[in-house]
């Protein structure tokens, strides 16, 4: 199941229109900044961040879908593997990873590798541990299957910014919102 | 071949963009939200009256003498149809074209209000751009 993610993945990143990740990742810099200004309590940074990763996955999911042409997922862990080889090869060029399952498959561990938001950041040692400087990826992923009709709670548990050795995103499933799914939805 | 109209619904079956094209005849804007709003109900019922057991797309097509509409239904719930030439025979590819349009020159739009009605000039253009390319 995973190589044909893969492949599709590449295909789909092949067709989407590129940036240069530089404007991308000093734009983000500057965002986080400037909240971190306006906010000055960095929980409520972590806060905002989310927000606005939900605002942007409730309307990129529809790209998604429409780019990749996948189809319904038959399980979760379907979704999480479209996830991670097809949603952030398309959007962010990069590969993640899915493990760390939890016993009844409703939660697992995604790893990110090469996060380009973080490519030229060095956190402050006052900001390790409290900052989730990617936390926008967690709204992003919530806003997402929310439009698909999953209801999911996603924190960062590892950031390389904050000297772990990998990035780490926990993605936990917490409710299939049935009687949101369309009528006629074959 | 001509197309006569393109509709697009949200969710909850609210009409949130229409457009004409070539000579086809008016309505008041109270019945083009009318007709909106009777097909969302429609094809609720009609994937709910499945002979067979498990879901039903719902309508898909409807064709007629003097016209054809094809439907085109997304994940997240939105649908858009089409009307047209009853010979016309891509119309499956162009609502696909229309929902990549719809992906990119509304969505991305930030001062687009989701599920509300679409006024993006931009969209209208690259639609007609999409309909004179495949007429």
């Amino acid at each position: 199941m995973s190589k044909k993610y893969d492949k599709l993945g590449n295909d789909v990143f092949n067709k989407v229109e590129k940036i240069n990740s530089e404007l991308f990742t000093l734009t983000y810099g500057a965002l986080v900044t400037q909240l971190i200004k306006d906010y000055e309590d960095i929980e409520q940074v972590n806060i905002k961040l989310e927000q606005m990763g939900y605002n942007i996955g409730i309307r990129l999911i529809e790209e998604f879908l429409a780019k990749s042409g996948i189809g319904r997922c038959s399980d979760f862990i379907e979704t999480a593997e479209v996830i991670a080889k097809v949603g952030f090869k398309m959007f962010l060029g990069i590969n993640a990873h899915v493990g760390d399952w939890d016993a009844d498959r409703k939660e697992f561990h995604l790893t990110i590798e090469d996060n380009p938001l973080i490519d030229f950041v060095e956190l402050p040692e006052q900001y390790k541990h409290k900052l989730y400087y990617s936390n926008i990826l967690c709204g992003v992923i919530r806003g997402a299957l929310e439009m698909v009709q999953m209801k999911v709670k996603c924190t960062f548990v590892k950031c390389t910014l904050s000297d772990d050795t990998t990035s780490e995103i926990k993605v936990v499933l917490e409710e299939v919102l049935s009687d949101m799914i369309p009528v006629g939805y074959d | 071949m001509t197309i006569n109209s393109i509709y697009i619904l949200n969710k909850a079956g609210t009409l949130i963009y229409q457009n004409d094209f070539g000579n086809t005849e008016k309505l008041s804007h109270n019945s083009y939200i009318r007709l909106g709003s009777t097909f969302h109900s429609l094809h609720a019922i009609a994937s709910n009256l499945s002979p067979v057991s498990g879901s039903s797309s719902g309508i898909e097509v409807i064709e007629t003498e003097a016209f054809k509409l094809q439907c085109f239904q997304t994940h997240t719930g939105i649908k858009f149809y089409v009307i047209a030439d009853p010979n016309h025979q891509q119309l499956e590819e162009l609502l696909h074209g229309v929902y990549e349009l719809y992906t990119d020159y509304v969505l991305k739009n930030p001062f687009y209000e989701i599920e509300m009605q679409i006024r993006c000039d931009l969209f209208d253009y690259k639609l007609l751009r999409l309909l004179g390319v495949r007429e």
